[in-house]
């Protein structure tokens, strides 16, 4: 992000144009560089939740998998927020209570392509 | 024999961002500086390098006729006017299509290789069958873009490409470079660019009318209009290839005048 870019959000105007062309450049591009599908990533998104799922309580509508490329290097970045109790701890689920509310959620969400 | 001959793929998957131009520009700045240079128009189907060197009525016979032993080579070789040093050879004739396969392209590189210095591939544009052959007889590679989201979408997947066939080095040139657009960043960076395409730069080309009226004429800039901006960076380039350290234009200075250092400011990088 440039001086710019950050001025302009201060002020509320439209980012530059040449950072919009910057930004969507990289998307495409990882997506241009690997052969990975929008319907698999998305599958590959579901099932990396449902198992990080198991171990700490994650917001489900917030995660993201995502390709991000750099160096001619593209990485595969999931951005999964943990959920915090009121006093700051990390909801940890026990592992062999598998009976919690996300998991259900996640295993009935990969039943519908089917 | 020259074992020491160059061939170089001049190449950028999208169409009309400046390859011919590139490769007519630095054939004649190369045989300016006493190399023995030849350029072969790959793109036989929609020809066009004959056209920007103001040769296109001396063409008699093309590589097709050379390989079928119908004509010598040097037949076929048509020599510029006021740069001896050049030769254009056109690899087939637009009514020809499909002739051309990569072991026929090998065969005419390997004949330019015997005589010349520098070989320059004027690449089709696409990733097909006419950049496949193209490349096959190709050591290096210049990847041609502009600061363009599609035109750089495309050059991507070229070097993806020529990374998988190992043709090393692959050098970048950034053309129609608009230095105002760049400082009040409307049009991608020098830097957003090579970030993106990881690729050594070898130059950048400044936009310039005077292109346009050079093509006209037939007559490329860097022969008789050595003063205009982008001739200037074509001769940058073909000192770079050279080996030469000729440092880089910075196109934000390059718009100069009142203002410049602040443009410069809102560009730097905060993370």
């Amino acid at each position: 992000m440039t001086l710019r870019d950050i001025i302009n959000k201060l002020l509320r105007r439209q980012p530059s144009s040449a950072s919009t062309a910057r930004e969507r450049l990289q998307l495409v591009l990882a997506h241009d560089r690997s052969d990975l599908s929008t319907e698999i990533l998305d599958q590959m998104r579901k099932e990396i939740l449902g198992v990080v799922a198991k171990y700490v309580e994650i917001d489900m509508d917030e995660g993201a998998v995502s390709l991000e490329t750099e160096d001619r290097m593209t990485a595969l970045v999931a951005n999964l927020p943990i959920k915090r109790t009121l006093n700051g701890q990390i909801k940890i689920i026990d592992p062999k209570n598998k009976s919690t509310e996300n998991l259900q959620d996640e295993q009935t969400e990969d039943q519908n392509p089917e | 024999m020259t074992t020491d001959t160059r061939v170089i793929l001049i190449c950028s998957g999208k169409g009309g961002v400046g390859k011919t131009t590139l490769t007519a520009n630095l054939g004649i700045s190369l045989a300016r500086q006493g190399f023995k240079t030849a350029v072969l128009d790959a793109d036989f189907g929609l020809r066009n390098l004959d056209l920007l060197l103001g040769l296109e009525n001396r063409i008699v016979y093309t590589a097709q006729e050379v390989l079928e032993e119908e004509c010598r080579l040097d037949q076929a070789l048509v020599k510029h006017k006021q740069e001896s040093n050049l030769s254009l050879l056109p690899a087939g004739n637009p009514r020809m299509l499909d002739w051309l396969k990569p072991d026929d392209m090998k065969c005419i590189v390997n004949m330019l290789s015997e005589q010349f210095n520098y070989v320059l591939i004027d690449c089709p544009a696409g990733v097909e069958d006419g950049f496949k052959n193209a490349m096959a007889a190709s050591q290096e590679a210049i990847v041609v873009t502009n600061p363009e989201v599609s035109a750089v979408r495309d050059a991507d997947r070229v070097i993806g490409l020529l990374n998988t066939n190992a043709i090393k080095p692959v050098q970048l040139v950034l053309n129609r470079v608009r230095p105002k657009m760049m400082a009040s960043q409307e049009m991608l960076s020098i830097t957003d660019v090579t970030d993106i395409l990881a690729l050594p730069l070898l130059g950048l080309v400044l936009e310039d009318e005077q292109v346009i009226v050079s093509t006209n004429r037939g007559e490329p800039l860097t022969l008789n209009s050595v003063n205009s901006p982008a001739a200037k960076c074509y001769l940058n380039i073909a000192k770079r290839l050279q080996g030469e350290d000729i440092p880089l234009i910075d196109p934000v200075e390059e718009s100069a005048g009142f203002g410049a250092k602040f443009r410069k400011l809102m560009q730097t990088k905060i993370f």
